[in-house]
């Protein structure tokens, strides 16, 4: 089953008076349960293809349908409101809050919830077990190694059990084993927690670890490797 | 965590700049709290004693005193139903910090005169048959350690005695109490005769002015125009008002008390809004890209800028209360000081409610620019600084 289809999606940005294609006439669905790998040379619009899946972005044209929604002409606040129940993001450099504890920056997304306090503690926790750090849980991110920040900034993006995981550049700021630390887990939230799993990398050691690679360049899909 | 939580925890982000801007808020807030509780003693001095007296001062300047002739005229105006006189001290006990107010009066007509001022009749007949007796209000004995039958010795400042001395001593014979309900001002009090008599030649008879008992309250204006129509072409011409309009007008010959503490007021709180502002707009700055997450995450731009303004209200207000529980606890050791010149200086509900509404005020006009830029934030751009 999809969950998420575009069709002849385009996104243009105007500089002046020059219009910049950024994406042109994307046709793509992926399935409920899939890992699947975004990649292409910079400027090929990765990203902005993964903030549209993420309803962070709109088209300038075409129709995307990510979780049973249409997200083309919806308002900000129902876009947010979206987000905070279907989506989890994970950014290259974690994009923590310096000021808050491991747990705390984790339990952020369910202040948005109608959950009581002590079962936002408890779901916090939970996810930061799942990523292997409750024994870090009082600590605040500058107190953290890359690795470690990065399994938070999961946590935080698993912790309102989202059905999608949009992943940029997860692994881009990190060294070899961990980021093949922070592969692994990722694998495991796919096959064991069931959660599709898109991700923008440049890394072709990264994308073998999706079960299907799409290669963009200049705005249009080029290929697809499995 | 709850979202007081986050909040609380982004404005002590950078403590020591937090910390600057709140003590700036804490230190606008005492000041009001202080001169809010002068400017409504000033105001509100004698507006709880009677109304049913007048005060008949000079009509030019209070330096020039009247005649203390002027009272038999005055008893004779119909609607008078009593009057005595009060004459302004000044003088020194000891140190000039040691400030109260100082009255030579009638003994008799004086206490009849204010029935609010509680004395045992048998110290008000010796106050009465001794000249040199003075009485003193009980706080201001306990204050200075006085006891009845200890001589007071008082140098004088404006008045000075027939025989070029300026040490004046008076026998404390009593002391007085105030009604708990009252606000008048709590003086020591001395015979006038024996002031009179032994104040240099050139100054005998001149009373500071002179206090009125009205029959019919109801009349005050009219009784109070016939006593000035009775002195207006005389040497010593008089204004009369009520005790209330009285302090006002002694308090506006100091200067507008209410426009000096307004201006002043006015003038720290323009200052402190820019400060405040400039941390919140640097706040704001530093942040952009941590407000982008959270709207990744899902917080609308409405709950956002909400997040932004709840902060800069949360610093101004906690300033506020600060401020202002710092100004009741200097007002409680200073007031009692205070009191003899401004009668009872307190912090008023009024006062008090005052602050929290500027304080919330203030809060919202500092943090509405930057909620605004907040709730403005795009999610895309924001992220790649």
């Amino acid at each position: 089953m999809a969950i998420v289809e575009l069709k002849q999606v385009s996104r243009h940005f105007s500089k002046g008076r020059q219009t910049v294609e950024v994406l042109d006439g994307i046709d793509l669905t992926i399935a409920e349960g899939d890992f699947l790998a975004l990649m292409g040379p910079s400027g090929s619009g990765k990203t902005t293809l993964l903030n549209l899946i993420g309803g962070l972005d709109q088209p300038s044209s075409g129709s995307v349908e990510v979780a049973g929604q249409q997200l083309v002409g919806l308002s900000s606040r129902k876009l947010a409101q979206w987000r905070s129940r279907n989506i989890g993001f994970i950014f290259q450099f974690y994009n923590l809050l310096p000021i808050l504890s491991a747990r705390r920056n984790v339990e952020l997304p369910l202040l948005l919830t109608r959950l009581k306090r002590k079962q936002r503690r408890r779901n916090a926790e939970v996810a930061l077990t799942i990523v292997g750090l409750a024994d870090r849980a009082g600590h605040k991110p500058g107190e953290l190694s890359g690795g470690q920040q990065q399994r938070v900034a999961i946590a935080r993006a698993i912790v309102a059990d989202p059905r999608i995981l949009v992943c940029d550049e997860p692994t881009g700021d990190l060294d070899r084993d961990t980021a093949d630390e922070i592969l692994d887990l990722l694998e495991l939230l796919n096959r064991e927690h069931g959660k599709t799993i898109i991700m923008v990398t440049h890394d072709p050691k990264a994308a073998s670890h999706a079960q299907r690679t799409l290669h963009l360049d200049k705005g249009s899909l080029v290929g697809e490797t499995a | 965590m709850s979202t007081f939580g986050l909040v609380w925890a982004n404005l002590f982000r950078h403590r020591a700049r937090t910390l600057l801007a709140l003590f700036s808020i804490i230190a606008a807030f005492l000041l009001f709290g202080l001169l809010r509780a002068v400017a409504v003693a000033f105001d509100g001095g004698a507006a709880v004693a009677g109304v049913d007296r007048l005060i008949v001062s000079p009509k030019f300047s209070i330096i020039d005193g009247l005649p203390v002739s002027h009272q038999a005229q005055i008893e004779s105006v119909p609607g008078v139903a009593a009057a005595t006189h009060a004459t302004w001290f000044g003088g020194t006990y000891q140190t000039p910090a040691n400030f109260f107010v100082k009255y030579p009066v009638a003994p008799r007509e004086f206490f009849d005169l204010h029935d609010e001022y509680i004395i045992d009749p048998a110290q008000l007949e010796t106050f009465e048959r001794i000249r040199t007796a003075a009485v003193a209000p009980e706080e201001l004995a306990a204050e200075y350690g006085w006891q009845i039958g200890d001589r007071i010795p008082i140098e004088g400042d404006i008045w000075l005695r027939k025989d070029g001395s300026r040490l004046w001593e008076f026998e404390l014979v009593g002391t007085y109490r105030v009604r708990d309900d009252e606000n008048a001002f709590a003086a020591f009090l001395f015979h006038y005769d024996y002031f009179d008599e032994a104040r240099i030649a050139q100054t005998e008879g001149i009373v500071s002015n002179f206090v009125v008992r009205v029959a019919d309250p109801e009349r005050a204006a009219e009784v109070s125009a016939q006593i000035d129509a009775r002195f207006e072409n005389s040497t010593n011409p008089t204004r009369t008002a009520t005790e209330d309009e009285a302090s006002r007008q002694f308090a506006a010959q100091i200067g507008d008390i209410g426009l000096i503490m307004n201006s002043i007021l006015s003038a720290v709180f323009f200052t402190i809004l820019l400060l405040t502002a400039n941390t919140m707009a640097q706040a704001l700055r530093e942040r952009i890209p941590e407000l982008a997450v959270l709207k990744t995450l899902g917080f609308s731009d409405h709950r956002v800028a909400a997040l932004v303004l709840f902060e800069s209200t949360l610093l101004c207000v906690l300033g506020g209360v600060i401020g202002i529980a710092l100004a009741w606890l200097a007002l409680g050791a200073i007031g009692p000081s205070l009191q003899a010149l401004l009668g009872r200086i307190e912090l008023t509900a009024a006062t008090m409610l005052g602050a929290l509404g500027i304080a919330v005020l203030l809060g919202i006009v500092v943090g509405l620019g930057p909620a605004l830029s907040a709730r403005r934030l795009q999610v895309v751009e924001a992220l790649r600084r």
